[in-house]
């Protein structure tokens, strides 16, 4: 690849996750304020109310022990769906023709649409934190993990967003995946609680569920304190991510969803 | 001179089975203003599809000013623009971004890429709107954003399908203005139609589609000469007393002032009016009946057997006479 290729390539970038950012900050009421309410009010009644009687979790007052949590709850729905709806919409409006004509590899298009929707992701979770630092104090364990872990999760989760828009064929489609398989994950992923409050046989059950490595790991760049190495969820984002890439790579080559 | 456009043996099977081209032929040279004219859905947008990579070929050969779209997809992208049949930006973006945007996916960095969406805006007549959302636009005007959008890279193929369906008369003709400009500035330009007058007034080149096969391809000139017979309409002064009889050119009497009279290739006009002025008869003006093309079109997608119309490079087809409208 030469020295032209790489400049226009990145300017293509560029021009896609500007053009991701612009659209879902114009209809910021649609996009980054739902979020924002939603966990504020998870704070003050599963936080506040109901967190007062549990008590502690994994020796952490309850508010503090879900913080942590409910930033990648945030960050993992909205990851996903701006990419869901952006791609759905670029295929529904045809303007996603707009770049199959023009010269971009479909590796930039991918990642150009991931970083829309990691953009969104981390702008939502940075927003959830402003918000969860009226119920509990910033706790920072170590700030290079928790980056890190929550930059991967949003890049899974805007790759597997993008390969759900790939495939949806009506408003339905892009509905389906969130509500019947993300938020349960999410919220059998130790959002709430610490996995090893289970019975063993559900903690087994449990460590099949993906998300539950990343709050894992994400707690522990925050609290400290964690249920699996810090090495395993980076270990299952990693190949988690590998593969989705790859997946998402395979079907723009083959147009399906996109080209007769 | 390499080809603008070079197609050889191009299939299309849909994933339904349809075969909407058959295995087509056809080469438009560069510079040229050229038309693909055909009933719907004759093959056109398909194969704008094929050539545009929005529609995967089943077999056969592109090449666009040489380079082979199978071997290099990136070059033959850079040299086209493609103003679309229908309506495919985003509604809710901004004129000005969907102009830069697009420039912006073929590596051109945002301040020249404004720079020329400016130029091409302002020449179309949306500069002002730059900040309005696309869905506030007019058909005409939405028609002119994707010209504008299509241009911003500067292609040397400007690719337009169907581009003035659902715009007014007006402004077809400032549109046709522009297309005639541009590619006089050396663009070549290759448009689909279904509206024969288009083809007529605007393109040099044609090929006719029909049922996924090309059924011709030739110079408009050419094409039109290929007609046999002409139907002109007399109409005349004063009223037909007698008609001349047996002439060689055969004269109908259609009313009291009108005639029609049918001119085979080969014979003039002047001789016509001879025999009309030997007969003592007035000719106030005179029309085509209908338009050849229109006529030869309907002639040869209806597959009548009149083989000695479509032999190209018929001897003494110049001696047909220019539209004498
Ligand atoms: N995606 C598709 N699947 C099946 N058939 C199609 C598809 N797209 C177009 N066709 C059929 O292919 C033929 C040619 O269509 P098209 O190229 O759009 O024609 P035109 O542009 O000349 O009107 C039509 O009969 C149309 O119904
Ligand atoms: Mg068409």
């Amino acid at each position: 690849m030469s020295a032209r290729h790489l400049h226009d390539y990145w300017v293509a970038f560029r021009t896609i996750v500007t053009k991701e950012v612009l659209r879902f900050a114009r209809i910021w009421v649609q996009t980054i304020l739902p979020p924002v309410i939603t966990t504020a009010l998870y704070f003050i009644i599963f936080g506040g109310l109901i967190g007062e009687r549990i008590g502690e979790m994994d020796g952490f007052r309850y508010m503090d022990f879900i913080v942590p949590g409910l930033i990648m709850l945030a960050v993992i729905t909205n990851s996903y769906s701006n990419v869901v709806s952006s791609f759905f919409g670029s295929k529904f409006q045809r303007h996603i023709e707009e770049m199959l004509v023009s010269p971009i590899p479909n590796s930039v298009i991918i990642l150009g649409f991931v970083f829309g929707g990691v953009a969104r992701g981390l702008s939502v979770g940075v927003a959830v934190l402003l918000v969860s630092l009226f119920f509990s104090p910033l706790s920072i364990h170590n700030a290079g993990v928790m980056l890190v872990v929550v930059l991967l999760t949003s890049i899974l989760f805007a790759l597997a967003g993008l390969i759900n828009g790939v495939f949806a064929r009506t408003f339905d489609d892009i509905a389906i995946v969130p509500t019947f398989v993300l938020t349960p994950l999410t919220y059998l992923g130790g959002v709430f609680y610490s996995v090893s409050l289970l019975p063993e046989f559900w903690q087994g059950v449990s460590m099949l569920n993906p998300i539950l490595y990343m709050v894992d790991g994400f707690r522990y760049g925050s609290l400290g304190a964690s249920d699996f190495p810090i090495a395993v969820s980076f270990a299952v984002i990693g190949l988690f991510i590998a593969v989705l890439y790859t997946a998402a790579l395979v079907l723009l080559k083959r147009g399906i969803g996109i080209r007769s | 001179m390499t080809p603008a456009l070079e197609i050889r043996g191009l299939r299309k099977t849909y994933k339904n089975g349809f075969e909407a081209l058959k295995g087509i032929d056809l080469e438009v040279a560069p510079g040229s203003f050229f038309a693909l004219l055909g009933p719907n859905g004759a093959g056109k947008s398909t194969t704008i599809g094929i050539i545009t990579s929005l529609i995967n070929k089943t077999a056969g050969e592109v090449r666009v000013f040489g380079h082979d779209l199978d071997r290099d997809q990136q070059a033959v992208k850079r040299s086209i623009g493609l103003v679309p049949q229908e309506f495919n930006f985003n509604n809710f973006e901004p004129i000005g971004e969907i102009v830069v945007n697009q420039a912006g996916y073929y590596g051109i960095t945002r301040h020249e890429a404004w720079r020329r969406a400016e130029h091409y805006l302002r020449e179309l007549g949306l500069w002002e709107k730059r900040k309005d959302m696309a869905r506030t636009l007019s058909g005409g005007m939405k028609r002119r954003l994707m010209i504008a959008r299509a241009l911003v890279h500067e292609p040397r193929l400007l690719i337009l399908d169907e581009p003035t369906a659902g715009v007014d008369i007006e402004l077809r003709r400032s549109m046709w203005e522009f297309l005639r400009r541009i590619n006089t500035d050396g663009r070549s330009i290759i448009l689909t139609t279904h509206y024969l007058e288009e083809a007529e007034s605007l393109c040099r080149n044609i090929a006719i589609i029909d049922d996924g096969q090309i059924i011709e391809n030739t110079t408009m000139k050419q094409l039109l000469a290929k007609l046999e017979t002409e139907t002109m309409v007399l109409d005349l002064s004063e009223p037909v007393l007698q008609l001349p009889q047996d002439t060689e050119i055969p004269i109908r009497q259609i009313d009291e002032l009108t005639l029609e009279a049918d001119i085979q290739r080969g014979q003039h006009l002047n001789d016509l009016f001879r025999t009309l002025d030997q007969a003592g008869l007035k000719v106030q003006s005179m029309r085509n009946k209908a338009n050849r093309l229109e006529e030869l079109f309907l002639r040869m997608t209806r597959n009548e057997p009149e083989p000695s119309h479509l032999t190209p490079g018929a001897e003494g087809a110049a001696e047909q006479p220019e539209n004498p409208q």
